[in-house]
């Protein structure tokens, strides 16, 4: 089955976001009030073929741990779904 | 004459500035192409500064699994000297090869400045020939030059003397103000400063060539380390 996944890479908590320092104190020059906690990542998709969905999850975490975030100073979120049309 | 590799990845910009810097020590510098599984006969390698592999997701990310990486990790844990200088030094703590990371500049500046650094250590094997506190005037050129660890690390760096450089004048963020670092044994070394770009009163300095002859000492000392088991007799 082919599965689709979306990676989503972000500081850890607690490590200074410049950017989305930047992006908060942006926003209410632009008369966007109450935004607060901004924080910049990024977000990477990706197809894979797995048997089922969990070994679809346990693969994308581990291509996450080995080259996708660093987990020195990265956090990632995994979303897996099936692709439609295959099976 | 002692023979130091220089790597070279797609994207790396430094490497002949390395390798005259070397010349000038009076080392033989060898660049190696990254795809090449093996380092040839050397007594030490050094991966220069640049963008490898576009810097693509992160700096170092795709280097790490160049095929060279196998045998500079090999060296590494043989104890040779393993120098990261800028890009190389990204490449280095991607690899696991050095503690932290190097997150993007405090200030979001790309940043193409002299930096007054000094040495908090001269038992790496690229401050050996330094005294120690001694200031040197470098050039930096990056934007993620930020050293991040976790304060644990950052404590053990403190208590091992693994923190080689800081900078005088934190240009970038970096935690404790580390500019250079090295592993607990002090063979592997990090560096965001470019010592090869401060070897001529031309460039503007010549306190980098203080660390060359430090690469060049400690090459050569391991080159006759490393000699004489080969040529040991044979016990029984």
């Amino acid at each position: 089955m082919r599965f689709s996944v979306v990676v989503e890479v972000s500081g850890l908590e607690g490590i200074a976001d410049p950017e989305g320092q930047t992006i908060e104190r942006a926003l209410p020059a632009l008369g966007f009030e109450g935004v607060a906690d901004v924080r910049v990542g990024k977000l990477i998709r990706l197809h894979l073929e797995a048997p089922d969905e969990t070994t679809a999850y346990e693969r994308a975490g581990e291509l996450c741990r080995r080259l996708l975030a660093n987990p020195v100073i990265e956090r990632y979120e995994v979303a897996v779904s099936p692709l439609a049309g295959t099976g | 004459m002692t023979r130091v590799a220089v790597v070279v990845f797609p994207g790396s910009n430094c490497e002949h500035d390395v390798a005259a810097a070397l010349a000038a020590v009076g080392v033989e510098p060898v660049l190696v192409w990254h795809g090449e599984a093996t380092l040839g006969d050397v007594a030490g390698v050094v991966l220069p500064g640049g963008f490898a592999h576009g810097d693509y997701l992160r700096p170092g990310a795709i280097a790490r699994f160049s095929p060279v990486m196998a045998a500079v990790t090999e060296m590494a844990a043989e104890g040779a000297p393993v120098i990261g200088i800028c890009n190389g030094f990204q490449v280095l703590t991607e690899a696991g090869l050095l503690p932290g990371a190097l997150r993007r500049n405090e200030g979001l500046r790309f940043l193409c400045e002299p930096a007054s650094c000094r040495v908090r250590s001269a038992r790496s094997v690229l401050t050996s020939a330094c005294e120690p506190d001694q200031v040197l005037e470098l050039a930096i050129n990056h934007y993620e030059g930020n050293y991040t660890c976790d304060e644990a690390t950052l404590r053990l760096l403190v208590e091992n003397d693994q923190i080689a450089l800081t900078y005088e004048d934190n240009p970038n963020g970096s935690i404790g103000d580390i500019a250079g670092v090295s592993n607990e044994a002090g063979n592997v070394v990090g560096l965001m400063p470019h010592p090869e770009r401060a070897i001529s009163p031309l460039l503007g300095s010549t306190d980098g060539v203080v660390l060359m002859e430090s690469i060049a000492k400690s090459a050569s000392a391991w080159a006759g380390r490393a000699r004489r088991p080969a040529h040991a007799p044979v016990a029984n």
